[in-house]
């Protein structure tokens, strides 16, 4: 080599480095810069400001645990007991938690000395440790306390209302009612409502013990009654996780039944009309492309909110995936075999059947399978928006803001469902075309 | 057939005819079974499925094209409205594409962390590799809606709660599919560089990455195209963009459809531009050839 040959190539390895060295650099840059304008459009220097710190630590506490309630009503005297405020949780006349007692003062222990008690002619005393006895007086609408002026930060006061956190539990007082809440943790009331006479028996008991229902054997009535449970209403959750799988289903499995013969339209072996393939082609992209969202907003209207309407929208996306994804396998099948079948003397439709539909089956198995568990985070979220299955049950339990530890419940079943699908579609997919991975 | 010997006497033919037939039978038998299990599922599916609708399917079905045909009649009319409108919303637009190329990056991020350690062969800590797979199932199986509503419960409505939501998801995702990918690298640059005493890092970085990067990032940008569909959809439920804008435009109801169609035309057109850019360059990366 001359000495010229060898400056030009280290002339054009000098630009490649140059080149390679400005990609290396100019990468990373672009997407810092990128991040730099989302952290302004997106404001999230600005998002401390507007987060609800509150909602954070209520929905971490309330996801593990439960609240019982001891209400009086100061204009009746009444007192009432309830789990979680709820009706279907109230305690039955004349029961009570144990850390309740007393008759003609009520006496309600919270733990660690914080102890409120509930006197005649609505008067309320509350004694917490390390804190003066607050005495409150409810009259009509006002309150009257024994508070100082000067109040720490766990106590809120107004003549109309006062608020009182405390570790142990929280304590309101408005002229009308008389509130404590008690702090335990646990789903309670998760396998029986209180009115079921199998509440607090034990699983032993409920297997071997004597019988607890005279109309009912043990068994049986414990499973009606957990499977009627009003609170938690295991029913409906089962029959949502069945809709939205049914969703799932059905949309995967009807969108591969239209996609298949379509897809044949759509590939160039098998339809020489090129007029009639591009138009295959542009009506899988379209239909893939008008999204699911918007073909569950179209077909809710024709079709009313529910399953169905969900099954459909996913249908009608994924024909349109499929088509695509299918009639791509269909250009790359081999011709060989289908000679071969035809040279038997076989007729078009036998041709496709022997000697394509083996080729492909695999390839398309596998991405319905895939399909399938994808479909089902899809019907999820279809079902929030349309109106059935779990994500609508989740949604509505988000937007009340107080069953939190119903919404936990409803994640780790959503999440459990998926996985499941996960699973079952790559236990069907090693089954059928027999390669794991 | 290998176990059945050749050169019997023609009664063995008879009897491997016979057992031919035999097995044809049963296979023909056990796959009309199998289809008959697959019609009677998606027909009693479809009965309860039609049966727990609002409307029912066969009463529906001439009623589709009701709603297309009012909102696109009513656009007609005021066709001199939709480019306003268009421009309008067009900021919209840009919210949800951001959502979904950041949740994409931060995603892609946390996957190819997953994925490096949770390949045998190349993970730091072999001893974790289950627990990082785990991770990343877990975080693949909660649907993005999960995560947008508990956010948005706590940080309010708008773009972040979406982008951490799809983000997460999109980790787990591509966290499977980059192992996958990881797993088939060739550890041979990895021990060359082992021997020359580099790090966990230095190895990844030289040894493996230039090796999956093209398939890392077709996978990436797929993920890009299902997250911006992603992004609308959680617009739907509160977490801005334009799905929150179709929501809102849907509410209105009559007289309003212009501005719905306008959203329409809007995510119709970059769902398919994103789709066809992505697939090209994905072809590129993947084929090679095509250059």
């Amino acid at each position: 080599m001359t000495a010229v040959d060898l400056d030009t190539t280290k002339l054009d390895a000098d630009a490649l480095f140059r080149r390679k060295r400005l990609i290396g650099f100019g990468i990373p840059a672009v997407i810092f810069a990128y991040l730099v304008y989302i952290f302004f459009a997106f404001d999230i220097s600005g998002l401390a400001g507007r987060a609800n710190w509150d909602n954070a630590v209520t929905l971490a506490s309330d996801s593990w645990s439960h609240k019982v309630h001891v209400t009086r009503d100061n204009r009746s005297g009444e007192v009432s007991y309830t789990v979680e405020g709820e009706r279907k949780g109230t305690y039955p006349d004349g029961q009570r938690p144990d850390w309740v007692t007393g008759d003609e003062v009520i006496t309600i222990d919270l733990g660690a000395g914080h102890i409120v008690r509930y006197l005649p002619d609505n008067r309320t005393e509350i004694d917490i440790p390390g804190y003066p006895l607050i005495e409150v007086q409810a009259q009509g609408r006002s309150l009257a306390s024994s508070l100082p002026d000067d109040l720490p930060d766990w106590i809120s006061a107004s003549n109309r209302r006062i608020g009182i956190t405390t570790p142990e539990g929280r304590i309101t007082l408005t002229g009308a009612r008389t509130e404590v809440f008690n702090y335990f943790p646990g789903w309670e009331l998760f396998w029986f409502t209180l009115d079921s006479p199998y509440h607090g028996q034990g699983l032993g008991t409920i297997l071997f013990g004597e019988q607890l229902d005279p109309a009912r054997g043990n068994i049986e009535g414990a499973i009606s009654d957990w499977w009627n449970n009003a609170m938690w209403r295991h029913k409906d959750v089962a029959w949502a996780i069945g809709e939205t799988i049914l969703m799932a289903f059905l949309g995967t499995m009807g969108a591969a039944i239209i996609a298949l013969p379509l897809a044949f339209l759509a590939a160039r072996k098998f339809t020489p009309i090129t007029l009639l393939r591009a138009t295959t082609r542009r009506l899988f992209d379209f239909v893939r492309g008008v999204d699911a969202l918007i073909w569950t907003v179209v077909l809710a209207r024709a079709f009313g909110p529910g399953p169905l309407t969900g099954a459909l929208a996913i249908l009608i996306t994924d024909t349109g995936t499929f088509g695509k994804i299918f009639s791509e396998a269909l250009e790359n099948v081999d011709q060989k075999q289908i000679e071969g079948v035809a040279s038997t003397g076989a007729k078009p439709l036998q041709r496709y059947r022997f000697g394509v539909i083996p080729q492909v089956v695999p390839v398309l198995l596998a991405q319905i399978l895939y399909f399938l568990e994808s479909n089902t985070r899809s019907a999820t979220i279809i079902g929030a928006i349309t109106g059935g299955g779990i994500g609508l049950m989740l949604t509505q339990a988000i937007q009340t803001q107080k069953d939190w530890e119903e919404v936990a419940y409803y994640i780790v079943l959503i999440v459990a469902m998926v996985m499941f699908m996960d699973w079952i579609s790559g236990w069907l997919r090693g089954k059928l075309i027999g390669r794991k991975d | 057939m290998a176990e059945i010997s050749l050169g019997g006497a023609p009664q063995s033919v008879d009897s491997i005819q016979s057992s031919y037939m035999a097995q044809v039978q049963r296979r023909r038998l056990y796959s009309g079974l199998t289809l008959l299990i697959f019609v009677v599922l998606m027909a009693s599916g479809f009965t309860v499925a039609d049966d727990r609708n609002a409307g029912g399917f066969w009463e529906g079905l001439h009623q589709i094209g009701d709603y297309p045909a009012d909102v696109l009649s009513e656009a007609w009319e005021k066709r001199a409205d939709l480019p306003g409108l268009i421009a309008k919303y067009f900021p919209a637009l840009v919210e949800t594409i951001n959502i979904a190329a950041v949740s994409t990056l931060i995603g892609a991020v946390g996957g190819l962390f997953l994925s490096l350690l949770g390949t045998r062969g190349l993970a730091k800590w072999p001893r974790f590799i289950t627990v990082f797979r785990r991770i990343s199932d877990i975080m693949r199986a909660v649907p993005e809606i999960v995560i947008a509503l508990v956010l948005i419960f706590v940080l309010g409505g708008g773009p972040v709660p979406a982008m951490i939501a799809i983000a997460i998801h999109t980790a787990g995702a591509l966290g499977k599919m980059f192992s996958e990918v990881a797993e088939n690298a060739d550890l041979k640059p990895v021990e060359g560089l082992a021997s020359t005493g580099a790090t966990w890092s230095q190895k990844m970085l030289l040894g493996v990455l230039p090796q999956v990067a093209p398939n890392y990032i077709s996978y990436a940008l797929l993920r890009f195209e299902i997250n911006i569909r992603a992004s609308a959809i959680l617009g739907f439920v509160g977490a801005g963009g334009l799905g929150y804008e179709l929501r809102n435009a849907m509410a209105w109801g009559p007289g309003r459809f212009d501005e719905a169609a306008a959203i329409f035309i809007l995510l119709f057109g970059t769902i398919v531009v994103f789709d066809q850019v992505s697939s090209r360059y994905r072809n590129r990366l993947t084929g090679g050839h095509a250059q």
